[in-house]
């Protein structure tokens, strides 16, 4: 089943991040090869955490081309509202219909903190512009036809002050026209649990498809980095701690986001997962294993 | 001889009406000027004002939402740190933080959540209050409306 007929028709969704790829396009393959099969489709990032990379389009429509259905993801920072559109518009021409909307880390957060910042749109308002397109018009008015089949969806992060706001931000962008929510990384299982009892409590999980994310690292260097250098990821010491003095690091570092995603899934309103995986090798396939969750094993 | 169709060189959008320059509401003009001026010297001070022109600052718990380092229109991004400082500038709060903390002392709080239109940027320093009054502020491109 495509992806958005996917989303749309309720059912359980598993959605993985591609690792980020420059010139190597073996390796492209090589990472499309490792999961196909077992996602549904997977996150293209836009110069992720302010980094520059080879463009969302580009690696979007190259995963189309493998097989794979890519959900290409669209920062608010590095364009203006022109440039945007026409990302949209023209990877939808290769046959890239989802498309997920976030504001961006900031470009201070990046290896070029000299660049300037854009933010010409901020997340929620690209999600309303996407759906323009979607609906066969450029934010303009100027009409688009064919209009492009496009998946709408953006991501929420539970885990970030202030806490109680963070299930109305959803709303908005559930309003704004979002069909799926992938949520930041959360080691906090007791706001996650807040936000999607808040999420369902207000309705939104019947309209959108919530996916909380879960990181699969090596250990607790992984762990660290996340804390200190990703924005809005905060790892409890004791988290760290409990991985970092395991006997077998690695085992415990997996059996954290085994826990992690048993315990999202317990939550009410929750579709599925999105999974980014920094372990390599056989992590995500044992993880779905591990959670009993089937996936086709087509290639 | 027939010439065939004509080639229209593009769907027409919708233009922003074309007013008569009033010497006070069209911005440019030197009463826009000096009252943007005095809304500036009132703002400034009190919300930080950096005078984008179409003041939302009702909606936001009358905190300033273009002070945000991505001068973002419509809520907190998911960089805040633990603590509540800014992902962008350490050494201050969030201001969406503060934005929501005040907009829950405000009989309208319910505001907060709306779904705030893009900047137009062509109002920037232009006097918010002469585009409250006219409309100005409220028109946005025929794209944005679902």
């Amino acid at each position: 089943m495509r992806f958005d007929e996917l989303v749309r028709s309720g059912g359980p969704v598993v959605t993985a991040e591609f690792p980020v790829v420059d010139t190597d396009m073996a390796a492209l393959v090589r990472h499309a090869d490792r999961l196909r099969g077992w996602a549904d489709a997977v996150n293209v990032t836009d110069n992720t955490a302010a980094h520059a990379h080879a463009s969302n389009v580009a690696v979007a429509v190259a995963l189309r081309g493998l097989g794979l259905e890519p959900i290409m993801q669209v920062a608010c920072r590095d364009k203006n509202r022109l440039a945007l559109q026409a990302d949209i518009v023209g990877a939808a021409l290769h046959g890239v219909r989802a498309v997920c909307c976030l504001t961006g880390d900031d470009v201070t957060a990046g290896d070029e903190p000299q660049a300037r910042r854009v933010f010409d749109l901020d997340g929620p308002q690209l999600i309303r512009v996407a759906c323009a397109l979607a609906e066969g018009r450029y934010l303009s008015g100027r009409a688009i036809d064919p209009a492009p089949e496009l998946l709408v969806g953006a991501v929420e992060n539970p885990g970030a002050p202030p806490y109680s706001h963070r299930v109305d931000r959803a709303a908005k962008k559930i309003r704004a026209g979002a069909r799926f929510l992938q949520l930041q990384i959360c080691y906090h299982p007791d706001r996650l649990a807040a936000f999607m009892a808040g999420a369902a409590r207000a309705g939104l999980t019947s309209r959108a498809a919530f996916l909380p994310t879960i990181c699969l690292v090596k250990g607790a260097g992984g762990l660290r980095f996340m804390n200190e250098k990703v924005p809005g990821i905060s790892v409890p010491a004791e988290t760290i701690d409990r991985v970092e003095k395991a006997a077998d690091p690695s085992r415990a570092a997996y059996e954290l986001a085994l826990a992690q995603a048993g315990h999202a899934l317990s939550l009410p309103g929750v579709r599925g997962l999105h999974l980014v995986d920094f372990r390599g090798g056989d992590a995500v396939p044992r993880l779905l294993s591990d959670l009993r969750i089937s996936r086709r094993l087509t290639a | 001889m027939s010439q065939g169709p004509v080639t229209s060189p593009g769907p027409v959008t919708s233009p922003d009406p074309v007013t008569s320059p009033d010497p006070v509401t069209s911005p440019g003009t030197a009463g826009h000027r000096a009252v943007a001026a005095v809304e500036h010297a009132v703002k400034g001070p009190v919300f930080d004002c950096r005078m984008c022109g179409q003041c939302v600052l009702h909606s936001t718990g009358m905190t300033c939402p273009m002070t945000c380092p991505k001068t973002l229109r419509n809520g907190p991004c998911g960089g805040v740190r633990e603590d509540g400082r800014c992902e962008v500038d350490p050494s201050m709060r969030c201001v969406w933080l503060r934005a929501f903390e005040r907009s829950r002392r405000l009989p309208w709080r319910g505001h907060f959540t709306d779904l705030r239109p893009p900047v137009d940027n062509r109002l920037a320093g232009s006097s918010s209050w002469i585009n409250l009054l006219t409309g100005r502020d409220r028109r946005t491109p025929p794209g944005w409306q679902p």
